[in-house]
C-alpha cells in the first residue's frame, strides 16, 4: 500500500494507526490453552483497538462438535476472562458476525472442503478478500499433516493480489535435522516469506527496546564492546514446574525449550551491530551475523551444566520433583535446568563471555539480560573504601516488572569514604503498564500486516540449532542432569561453572 | 497522600512534592512530562480525572491552575495561592498539585508554574474550556510543546474552529480533532481497498458539532472535492459518504458505537465506532507531543476557503468573517485548484500551507 494511492493517507498523519487489510484469521487447535488465554483474547483486543478491518473473520478448527455459536461462546468466554482491554459489546458484534467454526480431524477430508467453503463463504459474505493466515497452534507432529491437508485442498495458494500466510509455534524441531526437515515440509507449501514463526519475546516491548537502548542513545553503545563489558549474563527462570506438559516436555528438556530460540534471540539482539535498517531483511542479516559468530566453549563438561529439580518447597508450597511429575519417566534424564557459557567470535565481543541460564521451579519467574561492565581499572580509593562496590552493571528486566536498571556505586552518606553500589531504575511498569499491548496482539497484527521484523527466520532456526546439538549430544553421552531443590537458583555445578571464571551468578 | 498549603509559595509546593513523596517510600521520578490544566472551579473535577484517567498511561506532573479572581474589588486586591498536593493512589501514577490562585494572583499564573515544572521533560497545557484566542502567545501557552484546545466547549464550536486555523501555531491541537482519529482510521482503511476516484463527499452530524467541520475539511483538503456537511440529531458524527465512480462508500454510525460500512463491490460489515471519553483522548493526545502536521493543514484549510471566497465576493460586500459559522461553511464546498497538485507525501507540499496562511 503506497501512501500515493490513497488520498486519505499522509505520511505526516502520525495519528492514523496501522489497521490490517481485509483478512481473516484460522486457528488450528483452537481449544487449546495458547489459543484460548492468548490468541482469541489478542484479536478482541487487536479489534478494541481498532486495528483490524471490518469484516475479519476468525475461524476455528478442531476436533469439536460445536456449531458457530458454541464457537463464537467460548471465545466470548475467553475474551471476558483474559482480554486486557474492557469489553464493549459493538466491538463484540463487529467480530462475532465473522466467527465460523469447521469441526473435524487433520486428515479428514472433508473438514478440508468444509473449511475451504468457508473461507470462501467469508470473501463473499465478509469481503476478506482471499487474503488468510492460518495459525497452527498444534503440537509439532501434526504439522506436516495439517499442512499437507492445507496444499491438497488447495487452501495454501493465493490468488492474485491476495495472501495465504503460515504462523506456526515452538518448537520448530528437536535439533537440526528436524527443524530442517519441518523447514522443508512447510516451504514446500507456502513461500519462505510467508511462514511467520512465533517466538513471543520478540513481541514484548522490552525486548523492541533492547534495540531502541542501544541504537536510538550514545550514551550505552560506546561501553558495549569488550573493552567495557565483562561478560554478560541472560536468564530465563520459571517458578513452574511442567504442569500438564509432561508429554510434551519429557525428552525435549529446557535447553531446547528455551535456550535454543528464546535467550539465543536475545544474546543476538543484545550483541548484535547496528542494522542498516529495521527492516526485516536488515534484521536477519545482522541477528545471523552474529549467531554465526556464536562459538561453543572446547570443554564442554566445564561450561555447560544441566539440572532437574527434586521435591521441595517453592514460595510457600510443596512441590514435586520432576522425576515424580505425572506422566514421566523415573529414569528420565530430561534437564529442567540448563547453563552455559558461550562466546562470540567479533572483534566486539572477542574474550567476552555470554552465559546463559534457563530453569524450572527456580527462584522466582524472571527473565532479564543484565550486561556486567569489568570493575575500574584503577581505584583512588582505599581498598576498605570500596569493599561494598560490585561492579557496575545494566539490567534489561524482560519479564515481570519490564524496566531497565542501571547499578553503580555511590557514597554513602557520612564522614567516612565508603562505597556502595546503588540502582537507578527505569520502569515501564511505572509509564506504560496500563496500555502496553500483550505481544501476541502485536504479532497477530503484525502476521496481518505482513511485517516479518519480529519473526526469526528459517536460518536463525536452524542457525540456533547448529550452536545447540553439540551440547545436547555431550549431555546424551556423559553422566546425568544434577539435581537441585524446587524454589532454589538451579543446582550447585552452575555457581561453580562461574566460579571456575572467576565470576558469579546474579540473583536477578 | 492529600496535603493542603494555604497561602503559600511554589517553592514550598516543591518541597511539599519531595517530601510527600519520600513518606510514601517512592523518592524515584518516573515522570515523563508536565500537563498544565487551566481551568475554574466549576470544571477542575472532570477534567483531573481524565487527566489521573490518562496518567496511567502517561506518568505525569499534573498542575491544575484555578483561577479565582474574586467578586468584589475586595477580593480582587488581595492575592493568594492555595495549594493542594495529593501524592499516591488518588492522583494517578505521578503527583497531581491543585493551584488555587485568589485575587490580582489569578492574572500572573504564569509565575506559579513555572517553578512546578518537571525538569527538561516536556509541557503540554491543556485548557478544557474558554481557550485564549491565541493559545501559543499566552502566557502559560508559552510554556507548552503542545497546547490542547477543546472547540466542542465553546459557545460557538464552529467558529472556534475557524479561530483555531486563524491563530495556529505549531503545538496546537484541538479535541475535536483528536476525537476523528477512528473515523479517520476507517476511511482511510476503506479507501485502501478503492481504486476508483472520489469525486464528492458528505459529512453528516450534530449541526453544532466542530468535529462534523474538521472531519469536513480534512476530506476536502485530502480528496480536493466539495464536501457538503448535513445536520442530523447525532449522537456525534451519524455518517459519511464518499461518491466514486463505482458507487457511493458510506459509514453510518446511527446509534454511537457500531457502524456500518458499505463499499461497492463488498458486503457490508460493521465497524465498532464508540464514542471515546476525554481520558482516552488526553491519552492519546499525550502520546506524540511533536506538532501535529496534519492538524494544522486541515484546520487551516478552512481559513484558506474562506480567505479565497471572502476575497472573490468582497465587491459585493459580503465578506464572509472567519466566523462566519454555517454560511462560511457553506462557501468552503468549493474545490481549492492549487491543492490538487500536492502530492499527499510530501512533506513540503503538507508544510507550504502554514507559509502561506503566515503570509497572509
Amino acid at each position: 500500500m503506497t501512501y500515493a494511492a490513497n488520498p486519505l493517507r499522509d505520511a505526516l498523519d502520525r495519528r492514523l494507526p496501522r489497521i490490517a487489510g481485509p483478512s481473516g484469521l484460522v486457528i488450528f487447535g483452537v481449544t487449546g490453552d495458547l489459543s484460548r488465554k492468548k490468541l482469541m483474547p489478542a484479536v478482541y483486543d487487536l479489534a478494541n483497538r481498532g486495528l483490524l478491518p471490518p469484516g475479519f473473520s476468525l475461524v476455528g478448527f478442531a476436533r469439536r462438535d460445536w456449531a458457530h455459536e458454541d464457537f463464537a461462546q467460548v471465545v466470548h468466554d475467553s475474551v471476558k476472562e483474559h482480554a486486557r482491554t474492557p469489553f464493549r459489546e459493538e466491538v463484540w458484534q463487529q467480530l462475532s458476525q465473522g466467527m465460523r467454526f469447521v469441526p473435524g480431524v487433520f486428515d479428514d477430508d472433508d473438514a478440508f472442503q468444509t473449511l475451504k467453503s468457508t473461507i470462501e463463504e467469508l470473501d463473499k459474505s465478509r469481503g476478506t478478500g482471499g487474503n488468510f493466515a492460518f495459525y497452527l497452534s498444534v503440537p509439532p507432529k501434526f504439522f506436516p499433516t495439517v499442512v499437507s491437508q492445507l496444499k491438497k485442498h488447495g487452501l495454501s495458494e493465493s490468488g492474485e493480489g491476495s495472501w495465504r500466510r503460515a504462523v506456526i509455534e515452538k518448537p520448530f524441531g528437536h535439533d537440526l535435522r528436524s527443524a530442517q526437515d519441518l523447514n522443508a515440509v512447510v516451504h514446500d507449501v507456502f513461500k519462505p516469506d510467508q511462514v511467520f514463526r512465533i517466538d513471543h519475546y520478540l513481541g514484548k516491548e522490552t525486548v523492541q527496546n533492547i534495540l531502541a537502548l542501544r541504537f536510538a542513545n550514545t550514551m550505552f553503545e560506546p561501553l558495549w564492546n569488550r573493552s567495557y563489558v565483562d561478560h554478560v549474563q541472560i536468564t530465563m527462570a520459571e517458578d513452574i514446574g511442567i504442569g500438564g506438559r509432561a508429554g510434551y516436555y519429557d525428552g525435549i528438556g529446557s535447553a531446547r525449550d528455551v535456550i535454543q530460540n528464546h535467550l539465543l534471540q536475545l544474546l543476538a539482539l543484545t550483541a548484535m551491530e547496528e542494522p542498516a535498517s529495521f527492516g526485516a531483511k536488515a534484521l536477519v542479516t545482522e541477528k545471523l551475523k552474529v549467531l554465526n559468530a556464536v562459538r561453543l566453549p572446547r570443554e564442554l563438561g566445564k561450561h555447560t551444566v544441566r539440572g532437574q529439580y527434586t521435591a521441595g518447597w517453592q514460595g510457600g508450597q510443596k512441590v514435586r520433583g520432576y522425576l515424580e511429575e505425572e506422566g514421566i519417566d523415573s529414569k528420565s534424564k530430561t534437564d529442567t535446568f540448563a547453563a552455559m557459557r558461550l562466546e562470540i567470535d567479533n572483534r566486539r565481543w572477542a574474550g567476552v563471555p555470554f552465559y546463559l541460564r534457563t530453569g524450572k521451579r527456580l527462584g522466582r519467574r524472571v527473565t532479564e539480560i543484565a550486561v556486567v561492565f569489568q570493575r575500574a581499572p584503577h581505584s583512588p580509593f582505599d581498598a576498605t573504601d570500596t569493599q561494598e562496590l560490585g561492579q557496575n552493571a545494566l539490567v534489561i528486566r524482560v519479564q515481570p516488572d519490564e524496566g531497565i536498571t542501571i547499578r553503580f556505586g555511590s557514597k554513602v552518606p557520612g564522614t567516612q569514604m565508603e562505597i556502595r553500589d546503588v540502582t537507578m531504575d527505569f520502569a515501564y511498569g511505572e509509564s506504560f503498564t496500563e496500555s502496553s499491548p500483550e505481544a501476541y496482539e502485536r504479532l497477530l497484527l503484525d502476521v496481518l500486516l505482513g511485517d516479518a521484523n519480529l519473526f526469526p527466520r528459517h536460518q536463525e532456526v536452524e542457525r540456533s540449532w547448529e550452536i545447540l546439538d553439540p551440547v545436547e549430544h555431550y549431555w546424551e553421552k556423559h553422566g546425568n542432569p544434577e539435581q537441585y531443590l524446587a524454589g532454589t537458583w538451579g543446582p550447585q555445578a552452575a555457581d561453580e561453572m562461574l566460579a571456575r571464571d572467576g565470576r558469579s551468578w546474579r540473583r536477578p | 497522600m492529600n496535603i493542603d498549603l494555604t497561602d503559600t509559595t511554589s517553592s514550598q509546593i516543591n518541597t511539599t512534592l519531595v517530601q510527600a513523596r519520600r513518606s510514601i517510600g517512592s523518592p524515584a521520578v518516573g515522570m515523563v512530562l508536565t500537563l498544565v490544566i487551566v481551568t475554574d472551579e466549576g470544571n477542575h473535577y472532570d477534567a483531573l480525572r481524565a487527566a489521573s484517567d490518562a496518567s496511567k498511561e502517561h506518568p505525569s506532573r499534573i498542575l491544575v491552575v484555578v483561577r479565582r479572581p474574586g467578586r468584589s474589588p475586595r477580593d480582587r486586591a488581595m492575592a493568594r495561592l492555595d495549594a493542594e498536593v495529593r501524592v499516591g493512589i488518588d492522583s494517578g501514577t505521578g503527583e497531581t498539585v491543585l493551584l488555587r490562585l485568589h485575587g490580582e494572583l489569578a492574572a500572573h499564573a504564569y509565575s506559579v508554574v513555572l517553578p512546578l515544572l518537571l525538569p527538561d521533560a516536556p509541557v503540554v497545557v491543556w485548557w478544557p474550556e474558554d481557550a485564549p484566542e491565541h493559545p501559543s502567545e499566552d502566557l502559560l501557552g508559552t510554556l507548552g510543546q503542545r497546547r490542547i484546545t477543546d472547540a466542542a466547549a465553546a459557545e460557538d464550536p464552529i467558529a472556534a474552529i475557524a479561530l483555531r486555523g486563524e491563530t495556529y501555531a505549531p503545538g496546537d491541537t484541538d479535541l475535536s480533532w483528536t476525537r476523528l482519529t477512528p473515523w479517520r482510521s476507517v476511511l482511510a482503511a476503506a479507501l485502501d481497498q478503492q481504486s476508483a476516484k472520489v469525486r464528492g463527499a458528505v459529512v453528516e452530524g450534530e449541526g453544532y458539532n466542530p468535529s462534523v467541520e474538521m472531519l469536513a475539511l480534512w476530506l476536502g483538503l485530502r480528496l480536493n472535492v466539495p464536501v457538503e456537511r448535513k445536520a442530523t440529531e447525532g449522537p456525534g458524527i451519524t455518517a459519511v459518504r464518499m461518491e466514486t465512480a463505482n458507487g457511493e462508500l458510506c459509514l453510518d454510525r446511527a446509534d454511537g458505537s457500531l457502524a456500518e460500512l458499505a463499499m461497492p463491490g463488498q458486503p457490508d460489515r460493521h465497524v465498532a465506532l464508540h464514542r471515546r471519553g476525554t481520558a482516552e483522548l488526553i491519552a492519546e493526545e499525550l502520546r506524540r507531543l511533536d506538532p501535529d502536521e496534519a492538524y494544522a493543514s486541515a484546520v487551516q484549510y478552512g481559513i484558506r476557503q474562506s480567505k479565497k471566497s471572502a476575497g472573490a465576493s468582497r465587491s459585493s460586500g459580503s465578506g464572509s468573517g472567519p466566523s462566519g459559522g454555517r454560511a462560511r461553511a457553506q462557501a468552503e464546498t468549493q474545490p481549492e485548484g492549487d491543492t490538487a497538485k500536492q502530492s499527499p507525501a510530501a512533506k513540503k507540499a503538507a508544510k507550504s500551507p502554514t507559509k502561506r496562511a503566515a503570509k497572509k
